[in-house]
């Protein structure tokens, strides 16, 4: 289910300088990536025949507020069919740049994922081919899964009345 | 004829959020020139229900209810995935019994789910008696869960660490005794369906998708089964009791509508033959852990000493203190690869908990699937998805 | 069990005046029901014909009360008719979002009156356990309602009682000839 050391150490070997660090988390192995390097990383990935990334399962991302320097991390998590293992691919983004190249050229099922990371995070996938809310609505300001976004600010498309302050009439 | 052509335009046509079927709520944007669809916009979100927001404001064990919401019609899997990926996260082992127990929990919901697809699919498409039939099955299999849980749709059985309660006299009993019923019903069902002229006409040749294309976007489940794709995590990466069960795995060949609805049929008489090997099967013992740091203490003790009332007062309170780290653990759904991303910093509530649900990589192919095809096409192509919307939202 | 409009203050606290407010002396011919007026609840109430505004879970239950075990179909409310303009019940089932809220609005808005409103499962109600930023908290903020179901999701044998509870109360209404909106902001 994971890859094998060989593997690990070509990737290492290949993108010295761009692996801020790599390891082994239970069944996976992680590697976490400086941003400059995704698109060639995942194209690697993709291509070489003994990893053969096939599937984008996952994209998300994780909101260190206050508690790293980095604050937010964008997780990919890729499968092969054919080799039937997962790796799991971190790049930190800062909050006051936070975009990320778009990996959808390469894996087009990524589309949905990165959409959703903006909508909720407000990470912008650059080169990304239509880059607007999907659960929320157009109107919405701000971005919800950040942890300064209160959990119980509304905001209502329609006007909302008291019941109690409905006036029936006689 | 080409003059016909530059004489039709384009037409947007608005499926609305609210629309005659019980699917969800959706907006399709439809652009036709004619009767096909030249384009296809799909909008989600209409059931939004902040699932990671509201697991960040909860401890690890009250976002149980929650999970249950999410894939509403088979809520014991959603609730088997996540006791699994947090206990991994910790490093737990569960016993022998709770495995077992949860198989057969999860192959009732898997039964139940497939049962409801092919009813609302197949109303959609007029046969109304399908859909009767259908509904009498899944009541059979809530009446168990019901007498096993308390509740009929969204239960919550499931422990972080083992299960809620230990099953009542008898339930194998009556649980062996609804598993002819149930084939019954696939049997009527069949009979009624697969060799149906309209049905084949309707569903053959529809909705088509390539291997590659299924791959790429990011299907699992049935619906990449049926495009002649042998995979299953349940076989794959075994979990569970998986690897000491015999079954088999269905696959289609063509990616249409009528191979995932044969895909289904087939899945739920394996489900079936599974059911039949727990019962067989079924050990005795204890259903929790029995490290109080993570299950709640036994009644007795918590009424009657002093350390079992702050025991179960700071296991309320504070919440289960799961170590510093992260997971993706995945189990077989029945839509496909449900799987849960947790990051924990070490405290009482996950700083990440995520649910990568198999119906919204499914909704992304439905553009693909759909253009160039009819509009009456959507309705099969649709309902044989079977996006559920709790899960595609969240 | 579903919870009657009208219940909400508490006889125990009230004086006698105040319990004797609510007899009525139907003298007055404006206050009684006439007979046509009878007949014509008589033949509403058995012959509701609903659209089922259904989004989440509780939709499954829904299912199952339309179907052959717990029918429906034997209280008079048969039919779903998939269009608001031809239905006069409009069941709100499951979790409201403010995405949806606009829509469930219109929904409302083209339905022809006499028209009622029955709000199933605790998310229509109040919201539900979802208190964020992306859950109407009632739908009663946004249209009127008549019958409230709570429950997560509520039982079919709930839903009966609250299909005969909206029986009776427009079993008590009078027709309204003149005006179409029955509130003054809707």
């Amino acid at each position: 289910m994971t890859i094998s050391e060989d593997e690990v150490k070509k990737v290492r070997e290949r993108f010295e300088s761009d692996i801020i660090s790599s390891y082994q988390d239970k069944d996976m192995v992680v590697f976490i990536l400086k941003k400059e390097a995704l698109l060639r990383f995942v194209q690697f990935i993709k291509e070489d025949p003994d990893i053969k990334m096939e599937q984008v399962t996952d994209i998300t991302a994780v909101d260190w507020y206050q508690k790293r320097d980095v604050r937010f991390e964008v997780v990919y998590h890729f499968y092969s069919y054919t080799k039937n293992h997962r790796i799991r691919v971190k790049v930190p983004v800062e909050e006051q740049d936070p975009k990320v190249p778009s990996i959808t050229g390469l894996f087009s099922g990524a589309n949905w994922f990165e959409r959703e990371c903006w909508d909720m995070y407000g990470i912008v996938f650059v080169n990304h081919p239509d880059l607007r809310r999907i659960l929320l609505y157009p109107e919405f300001v701000g971005h919800p899964l950040r942890k300064d976004y209160p959990i119980d600010k509304r905001q209502p498309l329609v006007k909302l009345i008291k019941p109690e302050e409905r006036r029936e009439r006689p | 004829m080409s003059d016909l052509n530059e004489r039709v335009q384009e037409i947007t046509v608005n499926m609305g959020p609210s629309h005659p079927a019980m699917h969800g709520t959706i907006r399709l944007l439809i652009t036709l020139v004619g009767e096909k669809v030249v384009r296809c916009d799909t909008q989600i979100g209409y059931l939004h229900r902040a699932f990671e927001k509201m697991s960040e404001a909860n401890k690890w064990q009250a976002i149980f209810p929650y999970t249950d919401r999410l894939n509403y019609v088979s809520p014991l899997m959603n609730n088997v995935g996540y006791a699994q990926a947090v206990e991994k996260l910790i490093g737990i082992d569960i016993p022998e019994r709770t495995k077992y127990i949860r198989v057969l929990l999860c192959e009732l919901s898997r039964i139940a789910d497939h049962l409801t697809c092919i009813a609302a699919a197949s109303m959609e498409l007029g046969a109304f008696t399908v859909f009767l039939y259908c509904m009498e099955g899944r009541d059979l299999i809530w009446d168990r869960i019901e007498e096993l849980t308390g509740a009929r749709v969204t239960p919550a059985y499931i422990r972080i660490g083992g299960l809620a309660r230990d099953l009542p006299e008898g339930f194998l009993d009556r649980t062996l005794s609804i598993l002819p019923r149930i084939e019954k019903v696939i049997g009527d069902v069949d009979a009624l369906l697969t060799e149906n002229p309209i049905f084949i006409e309707r569903m053959r040749g529809t909705g088509v998708i390539s291997q590659a294309d299924a791959i790429e976007i990011g299907f699992t489940g049935p619906c990449l089964r049926s495009t002649g794709i042998k995979h299953d995590l349940r076989k794959k990466s075994p979990y569970l009791v998986y690897d000491r069960l015999e079954f088999d795995i269905p696959v289609g060949s063509n990616g249409d509508n009528y191979d995932r609805y044969m895909v289904r049929m087939e899945e739920m008489r394996q489900s079936i033959r599974i059911i039949r090997q727990v019962v067989r099967d079924m050990p005795g013992g204890k259903i929790s852990i029995d490290n109080t740091m993570y299950i709640l203490p036994p009644k007795e003790v918590v009424y009657n000493t002093i350390e079992g009332v702050v025991n179960h007062f700071k296991l309320i309170i504070d919440g289960i203190q799961v170590p510093a780290g992260e997971v993706y653990d995945a189990t077989e759904a029945a839509n496909g690869e449900l799987g849960f991303y947790l990051v924990s910093d070490g405290g009482g509530k996950p700083v990440k908990c995520r649910v990568r649900s198999p119906s919204f990589a499914l909704m992304q192919g439905l553009e693909k699937m759909v253009v160039g095809g009819s509009l009456a096409d959507i309705i099969p192509t649709f309902g044989s998805i079977n996006m559920i919307g709790g899960e595609c939202d969240r | 069990m579903s919870i009657r409009e009208g219940d909400s203050n508490l006889r125990s606290n009230m004086g006698e005046e105040e319990l004797l407010k609510d007899v009525v002396i139907t003298s007055r011919l404006d206050e009684s029901i006439s007979f046509f007026e009878k007949v014509l609840n008589w033949s509403r109430k058995y012959s509701l014909f609903q659209y089922p505004f259904a989004t989440a879970c509780c939709a499954m239950e829904y299912m199952t009360t339309m179907g052959p075990r717990y029918d429906l179909g034997r209280f008079g409310a048969e039919v779903p008719r998939f269009s608001p303009r031809q239905s006069d019940l409009l069941w709100v089932v499951g979790t409201i979002s403010h995405k949806l809220a606009p829509v469930l609005v219109r929904v409302y808005e083209q339905m022809c009156e006499p028209k009622w409103v029955i709000s199933y499962g605790v998310c229509a109600s109040s919201g539900g356990f979802y208190n964020n930023y992306a859950t109407v908290q009632g739908i009663d903020s946004i249209i009127p309602v008549d019958v409230y179901i709570p429950g997560c999701p509520p039982r079919p044998e709930q839903v009966l009682d609250a299909l005969i509870l909206l029986q009776e109360k427009i079993d008590r209404s009078k027709a309204e000839w003149r005006f179409s909106k029955k509130y003054d902001n809707k």
